[in-house]
């Protein structure tokens, strides 16, 4: 199955958005680049509105994430509490 | 950010629902074709538009929402950058040339992008496009606006940026670019979705900017690090957009399958063949590099595109041939590019020069294969030669690819020792190509193609000097001309890097900026 990746800046607000997929997406490997952090993940990658809660201590609203999205791939999902990207093939 | 989240009445699929279902209405008075002239001409058949869904399912007042917040990130960041004379903190001033070639080719790019969805997404009939075409159209123009402002600082400073958008719409190189959103515009509105939102956003367009800037951010260079960043947060909505379009025309009727087939594999070579500034940019202009083209173009699409493409081919979809070709120029592109513009640096808005010793070890270890073998000795050269007072300034003008624009300068796939050329006859003219793929478009459309406007065609037509010129008075000198019609200042807008004005008044502000002067 191919990778599928979302990149986000570097910077305060993502901090904990990258542990809350890190922690939902044991496969998930971290790339670390100038300003930006990019999430390869084999397959399908989800983003889960709850750990995000549970770690920025506030409630949290998944479209949030457009403001500090750099790119991703994948066939999108994405409903009040979660954010899938996932490959058919 | 710290924003409040106020407790939703309906879901996010409701809510996205509301916005976009049973808003339009079946008219009475005038036929569906006169309202939406252009749905049947591209020959592609959508007979359901409702099964069309935005996967972000964004709402207009969300959309509203985070804009703002965007901008106002951007504006803030861009003040304090502006306020503490940031552009001093750039890595060298050679890095100032990468932002000449992004206001000058790319920028205008994106109004054009504006207009092109705007005019998309009135064409639909299905409001879900048309609210999706909507949002892209509104965010490019912010693109455009923001890229302005941001790099309206530097203009201040340094030259070649003055009249960006004049150049855009006359210089030869800059001809590239503008014709390939020329193109896309004046195709219909599905073929413009594909053109677009779906090669150029989705398989391109990370290509263009995680590199650029990702590469500004580590050069020291905020005000375009945080543009690039603010457009790219919209570029991840305008990727889904281009991959729901393809799905969604895919899987509406089969007989749209061959059509689509055939504008992916056109316009995967056309954006490829402007990313040719991208590849250089990358490898020569940076002084800091982030990855090469070789790297970025093999994580990007290679992996990336590669998995796209595996996912489409339940649809009869198929990678578009043209990689093959590509993957044969990926050790070549970047070295080719940037000789080529070192010896038309007497035409060009931006400074070149040659890279230095450290520079070209760098080279020679990302580009093993070709780098010492075919390039490196030229480079060394052409350095040799400006050492000892013989810059060398191609002042003659070369043949042009009739459908991307570039000049005639790539090798054969496969054999780096031979120039490519290809022609074809079409009514009583001869038609030159880069490429079997730029032939094979042409073919397709002559009669599109042979109405681009050709910019070393129109130099000797004398359509590019200033009004009243005389060529014919006695010493003439018909670059002068040129570079005046573009308003660009002979000696200080061009020409090597080397002794220009931006690297003397760099060199002493940054000392002002580190000591008592
Ligand atoms: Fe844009
Ligand atoms: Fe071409």
């Amino acid at each position: 199955m191919s990778n599928v990746f979302i990149a986000l800046q570097t910077n305060e607000d993502t901090r904990q958005i990258i542990e809350a997929i890190v922690q939902d997406n044991p496969h998930a490997v971290v790339n670390e680049q100038p300003a930006m952090v990019k999430i390869d993940a084999e397959g399908k990658l989800v983003v889960r509105r709850e750990t995000i809660e549970e770690l920025i201590g506030r409630s949290y609203d998944l479209q949030e994430l457009q403001v500090n999205l750099i790119t991703m791939s994948g066939n999108l999902d994405q409903t009040d509490d979660e954010m899938i990207l996932y490959w058919n093939a | 950010m710290d924003m409040q989240v106020a407790k939703k009445k309906l879901g996010l699929k409701e809510r996205y629902a509301v916005m976009t279902r049973g808003l339009d209405w079946t008219p009475s008075y005038q036929k569906m074709e006169d309202i939406y002239p252009y749905m049947a001409y591209e020959g592609i058949k959508i007979h359901d538009w409702d099964k069309w869904e935005d996967p972000f399912r964004l709402t207009m007042d969300a959309y509203w929402k985070y804009q703002s917040e965007k901008e106002r990130k951007l504006y803030s960041v861009l003040d304090a950058y502006i306020q503490s004379n940031g552009h001093l903190n750039v890595t060298d001033a050679r890095y100032l040339n990468t932002v000449k070639l992004f206001v000058s080719g790319i920028s205008p790019l994106e109004y054009v992008a504006h207009r092109g969805f705007a005019h998309a997404g009135r064409q639909f009939p299905g409001p879900g496009p048309r609210v999706a075409c909507l949002m892209q159209s509104l965010d490019e123009i912010r693109h455009a606006q923001t890229q302005i402002h941001a790099v309206s600082n530097y203009n201040k400073y340094y030259n070649g940026m003055h009249d960006f958008h004049h150049a855009h719409d006359r210089v030869w190189f800059l001809s590239v670019p503008k014709s390939f959103f020329d193109d896309a515009i004046t195709a219909g509105p599905f073929e413009f979705m594909v053109a677009i939102g779906f090669s150029f956003e989705y398989v391109l367009t990370n290509l263009l900017f995680v590199p650029f800037v990702s590469g500004a951010a580590y050069n020291g260079d905020m005000g375009t690090m945080t543009f690039g960043f603010s457009a790219q947060s919209d570029e991840a909505r305008h990727m889904t957009l281009g991959l729901e379009v393809i799905k969604f025309i895919l899987q509406q009727d089969p007989a749209n399958v061959p059509i689509v087939q055939r504008w992916i594999d056109k316009w995967t070579w056309r954006g490829y063949r402007v990313l040719t500034l991208v590849a250089m940019m990358m490898d020569y202009m940076l002084p800091k590099r982030t990855m090469s083209w070789k790297e970025a173009w093999e994580v990007y699409f290679e992996q990336n595109g590669g998995a796209l493409f595996k996912d489409l081919a339940r649809y009869g979809i198929t990678i578009p041939k043209c990689t093959e070709h590509i993957a044969l120029e990926k050790d070549h592109l970047s070295h080719q590019a940037w000789g080529t513009f070192y010896n038309y640096a007497a035409a060009t808005n931006f400074h070149t020069w040659m890279p230095d010793a450290d520079e070209m070890e760098w080279l020679s270890a990302k580009y093993p294969e070709s780098y010492d073998k075919y390039y490196r000795p030229r480079m060394e050269f052409w350095r040799e030669e400006a050492a000892k007072g013989n810059r060398f300034y191609n002042k003659t003008l070369p043949m042009l690819c009739q459908t991307c624009q570039i000049p005639l300068v790539f090798t054969e796939p496969g054999d780096p020792t031979k120039i490519c050329y290809r022609e074809v006859d079409y009514k009583e003219d001869k038609y030159h190509f880069c490429s079997d793929h730029c032939k094979k478009i042409f073919e397709d459309e002559p009669e599109k193609y042979v109405q681009a406007w050709m910019p070393v065609h129109q130099i000797y037509q004398g359509n590019c000097f200033p009004e009243g010129t005389d060529p014919t008075v006695e010493g003439f000198d018909p670059l002068a001309a040129v570079m005046k019609y573009y308003h660009l200042e002979f000696g200080r807008d061009n020409l090597d890097f080397e002794g220009s004005e931006d690297q003397k008044n760099f060199a002493e502000w940054r000392g002002q900026a580190t000591k008592n002067a």
